[in-house]
């Protein structure tokens, strides 16, 4: 097999704030009845973390959960055990209506690290990120400036972005411009 | 702006992180129908000004169609809800009527 290479092979945008594409993630998207007990049981078993609520991402490391919608879910592991964890998934859910689908090839995922990075994002997306509403932990589905993406907060100076690999240089481009543009000062910034 | 609610995210999500699918709550009209039903179907709108049911997308979120409810003059919104429905649920005429007694 060719050698899987990330969409901007780890390309870093040091600053206050600095941007870097984190390289390969493997990335499944799982459709089915989120309530379901089989499924749970799977996901927490491939990442080690809760299914996550309404609008909620429950990360650790590489792995992961985020909550997409009613019925989905991106389940977040280690590049190299994507093809594996897909198995996983349909072998524990054989039998009941459900989609899994590694796209890892098909995304990219950035990662904006520092003081203001909640500016950062705020500038781009039509989400209000004010820290009264939105926490480490919260995740949402938008757009960044042009094209669809997803973000959440790691903790206080983190966000990790997931876009479409197709947009994957302007979303990057998009982040460092607004990381280099620097601080507006709308919200309180951690000292 | 218009900044309508998902109801199956609960976020407010902005008119660009949405799209519109037109008017809500239409009866389709497909084969054995009579011609002028069809046409109906495909083509007559309201067009009120005032109270207007219109159908949604989170386009850029989970991707679900819902309905919402708002005044075309004002851009009041009266409340967003299930795609999963033939009408408006009573909570939200109980909204309207609030709002604009006498709507129809
Ligand atoms: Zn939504």
């Amino acid at each position: 097999m060719s050698e899987a290479i990330s969409a901007l092979n780890g390309k870093v945008a040091a600053g206050e704030v600095t941007v870097r594409e984190a390289g390969l993630r493997g990335m499944i998207i799982l459709r089915g009845d989120l309530s379901d007990k089989k499924l749970r049981k799977v996901c927490t078993a491939l990442t080690g973390v809760k299914v996550p609520e309404q609008g909620q991402a429950n990360c650790d490391g590489d792995k992961g959960l985020c909550w997409m919608s009613p019925d989905e879910l991106l389940v977040l592991v280690p590049y190299a055990e994507a093809t594996q964890a897909v198995t996983t998934i349909e072998a524990a859910l054989s039998g009941t209506h459900f989609l899994a689908e590694n796209v890892s090839d098909a995304r990219a995922v950035i990662f904006v690290e520092g003081r203001f990075c909640r500016e950062v994002i705020a500038k781009l997306a039509p989400v209000d990120l004010h820290p009264d509403t939105f926490q480490p932990g919260d995740f949402r589905r938008t757009r960044l400036g042009q094209v669809a993406a997803a973000f959440w907060m790691l903790d206080e100076d983190t966000f990790e972005v997931i876009c479409f690999r197709s947009v994957a240089a302007y979303t990057f481009d998009l982040l460092a411009a607004s990381a280099k543009a620097g601080a507006v000062g709308m919200f309180p910034t951690p000292e | 702006m218009l900044t309508l609610r998902c109801p199956y995210c609960g976020v407010d999500a902005d008119e660009t992180d949405l799209h519109g699918e037109g008017q809500a709550h239409l009866k389709r009209e497909g084969p054995g129908s009579s011609d002028e039903d069809f046409e109906d179907y495909l083509f007559m709108r309201e067009n009120p000004k005032g109270v207007h049911f219109e159908r949604w997308r989170h386009a850029y979120g989970c991707g679900k169609y819902f309905h919402a409810a708002r005044c075309t003059s004002t851009l009041q919104v009266f409340g967003t809800y299930s795609a999963q429905t033939l009408e408006p649920p009573q909570d939200i005429k109980d909204k309207i009527s609030g709002a604009r007694p006498g709507w129809s």
